[in-house]
Formats: C-alpha cells, sequence, structure tokens
C-alpha cells in the first residue's frame, strides 16, 4: 500500500533538480538507497561549477590579475558557507580538505602525534566508520597511547554507564566519536560525551559526516574541538571536505601537509608558516570543488535542514513498518525514534551480496558490505548486512519497491 | 532481464543450490580454509592426489554469497585430472571464463576466493608456487 510521500519537503520539486533520476537500470527507473555513501548532485552545483570553470577559474591566493581575485573570492566564499553551516566562530577556523577521512587523520596526526604519550588513552566507540578508528588506532600505537572504546547495546547505542569505568581507569587525552552511525542510523549525544571528554581534560573530536547533510549542526552548542565533514555526502562534488576546529587548538598544532601556500617564508635555514587557516592548506586545492560544496550548501540550506531531517524521519518511519512486517527479515539498530535516515538488516539466509544483486536488477541500489565498520559488524556478529539509506530527493515509493525487490530475493534465494 | 541476471539465474543459481563436490574429503592429502573478511564468504578446499601430484578429487565446504559458492562449486570440476603444478599456475582469467558472467570488482574478489583457497592447498601439500600479492609486506597496527 503506496503512502502519500510526507509533505516535510516537495520532492516532485527537489526530484526535478537530479538529471540523475532519469537513469534506467535494465530499463527500470533508479530507486537510490545509498545516499549514506555518496550522494546525487543537483543541477544547480553542476551548473555552477560548470559557469566557475568556464568564466571564473585561476590559481587562489597568488595572483594580481582580476580573474585570480575573482578565483580567490569564490573559493574564500565556499569557506563561509561551511564555517556557517556548523556555526563556526570564525570561517578561519574552517579548513579545506579532501574528505572528512583526511579532516580526521589530519587531526590524529597534527594534534595526536604532538600531544599523545605512554599512559595517555583514546576513546572511540564500536560504532565508528574507520575514518574515526583507524587513524586514531595508528597515532595511539605510534605514541604508546592505549586505545579504548565505549561499547553499544544491543540496539546499537552507546552505552553510557561505562563511561565512569573509562575516566577511572585512563586518562583520557582524546574522545572521538560519529554524530550519526552510518551503519545503523544511531544517534549519539555529542554534547553529553565532549562535556564527558572535557571533564577528563581530554579533546572532543565529532566525525560528522553522515549527520552534517541531515540535520542542523552548532560546533558551539556542541562544544567540541573539532568537526569534520564531507561535500560529496550533502549533494556537492566529492574530492573535498573540511575541517573545523578551535582556533587554540589549531594554532598549537603543526602543519599536516606542507609545501606552497600554507607558509610565509621560505629559506635554505628556516621556514615560517602561514596563518590560519592557511597554514594547514598547502598546495593548490580543489577550487570548483570548494565552489561546488558551498553551492550545495546553499541548496540543502535553502531547502531546510531540519525540512530535510523530518522528511526522511517519515521515510525511516515508513521504511521500518513495512520491513518490520517481514517475518524472514532482521532489523539492526536503535528504535525509529532515536536513529536517522538509516536501516541495515539481513534477509535470512541469503548473503548481503546477492540482496544488493538481485535488488540492482529491480533498479534499486542499496549497499551491502561491512560499510566500514569492521569493529561493529563482530560486535552485530554478523560479517556484512544490506544497508538502505535516504536523503531529500527519496520516496516512499522507493520504500515499496525496496519490500517488492525482497519479496523476489527471498524467492530466489531464502 | 539482462543477460547477466540470466546466466547468473541459470548458471550460478545452479551451483549454488547444487553444488558439485559439496563436503570435504576423508581421507585427503591437503586442506586449506580461505576467508574474505570483507564479507564473509568462507570456502574450506581438501584435496586428494593420484600418480604424483595428478589431482584425483576435489571436496569443498563453504558459506557465502551465491557467486563465491557458485565458482568454488565450477572450480572443483575444472581442476579434476590436472597437476598440482597446472593448476597452481592457473590463471584467475581460466575460472572466470569458466563462470561465464562478466563480473563487478566486488563480485570478482567472490569468485576468485576458491582458486585462492585451492593454490593455498597445493603449496601447502606439494610446494607449488602462490600467486603473487602486492602491499602485505607493511605490517599492521597492534594496540593494547
Amino acid at each position: 500500500m503506496a503512502v502519500d510521500t510526507p509533505s516535510a519537503l516537495d520532492t516532485t520539486a527537489l526530484r526535478a533538480d537530479f538529471a540523475f533520476l532519469d537513469e534506467r537500470v535494465g530499463g527500470k527507473p533508479l530507486a537510490y538507497l545509498d545516499s549514506a555513501s555518496s550522494t546525487q548532485k543537483p543541477r544547480q552545483v553542476l551548473d555552477r561549477m560548470r559557469a566557475f570553470y568556464e568564466h571564473e577559474y585561476a590559481n587562489v591566493h597568488r595572483g594580481v590579475y582580476q580573474l585570480a581575485e575573482r578565483a580567490t573570492e569564490g573559493y574564500e566564499d565556499a569557506r563561509r558557507k561551511v564555517a556557517a553551516l556548523v556555526n563556526a566562530p570564525s570561517e578561519r577556523e574552517v579548513i579545506f580538505t579532501r574528505s572528512a577521512t583526511e579532516s580526521l587523520n589530519l587531526v590524529a596526526y597534527a594534534w595526536g602525534l604532538q600531544n599523545l604519550g605512554p599512559g595517555d588513552a583514546v576513546v572511540i566507540t564500536e560504532l565508528e566508520h574507520h575514518a574515526n578508528f583507524v587513524p586514531w588506532q595508528f597515532i595511539a600505537s605510534r605514541t604508546g597511547a592505549s586505545f579504548r572504546h565505549i561499547p553499544i547495546d544491543d540496539a546499537g547505542e552507546l552505552q553510557l554507564d561505562a563511561l565512569d569505568g573509562l575516566a577511572r581507569e585512563n586518562s583520557i587525552k582524546v574522545v572521538a566519536t560519529g554524530l550519526v552511525s552510518n551503519s545503523l542510523g544511531t544517534i549519539n549525544p555529542v554534547e553529553r560525551l565532549t562535556a564527558w571528554a572535557h571533564e577528563q581534560g581530554a579533546i572532543m573530536v565529532v566525525d560528522a559526516a553522515q549527520a552534517a547533510p541531515h540535520r542542523t549542526i552548532d560546533v558551539q552548542a556542541i562544544g567540541c574541538d573539532f568537526l569534520a565533514f564531507s561535500s560529496h555526502k550533502l549533494c556537492g562534488p566529492s574530492g573535498i571536505g573540511a575541517l573545523w576546529g578551535r582556533r587554540e587548538l589549531l594554532e598549537a598544532m603543526a602543519p599536516f601537509n606542507l609545501g606552497g601556500e600554507m607558509i610565509r617564508s621560505v629559506a635554505l635555514d628556516r621556514t615560517t608558516f602561514n596563518e590560519l587557516p592557511y597554514k594547514f592548506e598547502a598546495g593548490t586545492p580543489a577550487i570548483a570543488e570548494a565552489v561546488g560544496f558551498g553551492t550545495a550548501i546553499d541548496y540543502i540550506s535553502e531547502i531546510g535542514l531540519p525540512a530535510i531531517e523530518q522528511h526522511e524521519h517519515e521515510l525511516t518511519v515508513y521504511a521500518m513498518g513495512r520491513l518490520g512486517e517481514l517475518a524472514w527479515l532482521r532489523l539492526f539498530g536503535p528504535p525509529v525514534e532515536r536513529r536517522a535516515g538509516i536501516v541495515s538488516f539481513e534477509v535470512a539466509g541469503v548473503h548481503p551480496h546477492d540482496v544488493a544483486q538481485i535488488l540492482d536488477w529491480e533498479g534499486i541500489a542499496v549497499r551491502a558490505g561491512h560499510h566500514c565498520t569492521q569493529p561493529l559488524m563482530t560486535r552485530l556478529g554478523v560479517a556484512a548486512t544490506t544497508r538502505a539509506s535516504f536523503y531529500l530527493y527519496s520516496i516512499t515509493e522507493e520504500i515499496d519497491r525496496l519490500v517488492d525487490g525482497l519479496h523476489k530475493v527471498k524467492k530466489s534465494l531464502g | 532481464m539482462s543477460e547477466f541476471e540470466q546466466l547468473y539465474r541459470e548458471v550460478i543459481l545452479d551451483h549454488y543450490k547444487t553444488p558439485r563436490n559439496h563436503g570435504l574429503l576423508d581421507p585427503s592429502d591437503a586442506v586449506a580454509v580461505g576467508q574474505n573478511p570483507l564479507c564473509g564468504d568462507e570456502v574450506t578446499v581438501s584435496v586428494r592426489f593420484a600418480d604424483g601430484d595428478v589431482i584425483e578429487s576435489v571436496g569443498f565446504e563453504g558459506r557465502g554469497c551465491a557467486i563465491s559458492q557458485a565458482a568454488t562449486s565450477m572450480l572443483t570440476d575444472l581442476v579434476k585430472g590436472r597437476t598440482a603444478q597446472e593448476v597452481a599456475l592457473m590463471p584467475r582469467d581460466e575460472l572466470l571464463d569458466e563462470i561465464g558472467i562478466p563480473l563487478t570488482p566486488v563480485r570478482l574478489k567472490c569468485a576468485l576466493l576458491g582458486l585462492g583457497v585451492l593454490k593455498v592447498a597445493l603449496h601447502k601439500s606439494k610446494g607449488t608456487p602462490l600467486p603473487e600479492e602486492w602491499g602485505t609486506s607493511s605490517g599492521d597496527i597492534s594496540v593494547g
């Protein structure tokens, strides 16, 4: 039974912005249910990038000619938009990186190597994406710090009663957690975790890759010290991301990448570094991608993050309701009231790869695998799950097609 | 229905539901097990030789996606009567041609799991060469 797509968003109008929705898979219309992995781009972003390349492109920060000034203005305007999206106190605390992954590596290397040593502890969670897990594990092993985690319960939510024990047994210097789990949709209480981190004298690092596109983020309200997210997950181009960091911390950190642009002066015997944020932006950046990133932020901000969040919530309620009716399907993660627009599940007796393969023949794109969260999969007792995820262009009809497709999966292989 | 879907349904599902040479050999001359940790496919392959290093029979067990299990099933028929050395050097394309359907990089790993495990079993029992791997010498992270 199809339900009218929730009215938080005018999805008909929005979907008209996305040419990819005209794509057909084996003659069938595409139902793209993999936005947690990456998102599709509206023509506004593509048009802006094209116009930038055709009329405004030059290298940034160095030229004297007009075109170079325009390019620089486009790039720095994008930086202001990134800062505004997360309510950063200053755009000079926003560093453009290649991705959320690179942002997190930057903090792990540039803050971690200098500030961690034997006796210190890094605390992550069992939910973490490898981008917010492996860099910390690596830096912990390099510095002699210990590597600890906040466990989850069977519903995939953090066990906050483990915090006291962790605090008692460790001298915690870093707490690094995601805001929204990309595998389970769990929403972590980052304000509370930040307060706890600061009580221990630790810095708080938030991986907002899965959150920034879907809900309002305010780094000042959260109180965290670093926050990472990417462009390609919010309808922007791939190859660019952002790190927001507290000014005092960034100023004390050694640079991560070195080269041109991040210096003030270079001589045979001595080099001095540039001021923030340029200290952390070596070389020619992804200029048009930054402009595309800014345009994507304009796009989602105009729609409104609260409306996007509400739309996804309604879709998730619908999806979990319909999927919950299938006796041979197991859902993972928290109840719908406490999760974002991500649903991981398992079809009894059918491997996730085969589920995804058969759904592909129906024109439905879902993800099958460990979703870059192997420690979480181990904790759940599975090697992989199948995952459907929603965004501003998703509609209930796609969920109906998913359920029909799953019936076919069960019939073929179950 | 696309050609891929058709072949998948005819060939893969046939071998998946009715695997050939299923069940580990007892006694056997060589056994090896391998997994693809990315998705949880697992395959165990056992081999018995006749006349030195001619493969007389192969038996396998496993769990995982249809392609990993079906490909291993096809492999077991393919190698009977061949020498260990020959199979150790068998190019992956030969198995992929036998499977006959185009595979994306992700499913390629599923399809080739059994071949890799068989080559390990042959290496253990007859000292035949293992395929060259890239990037296994840089170590890993261990933390306390």
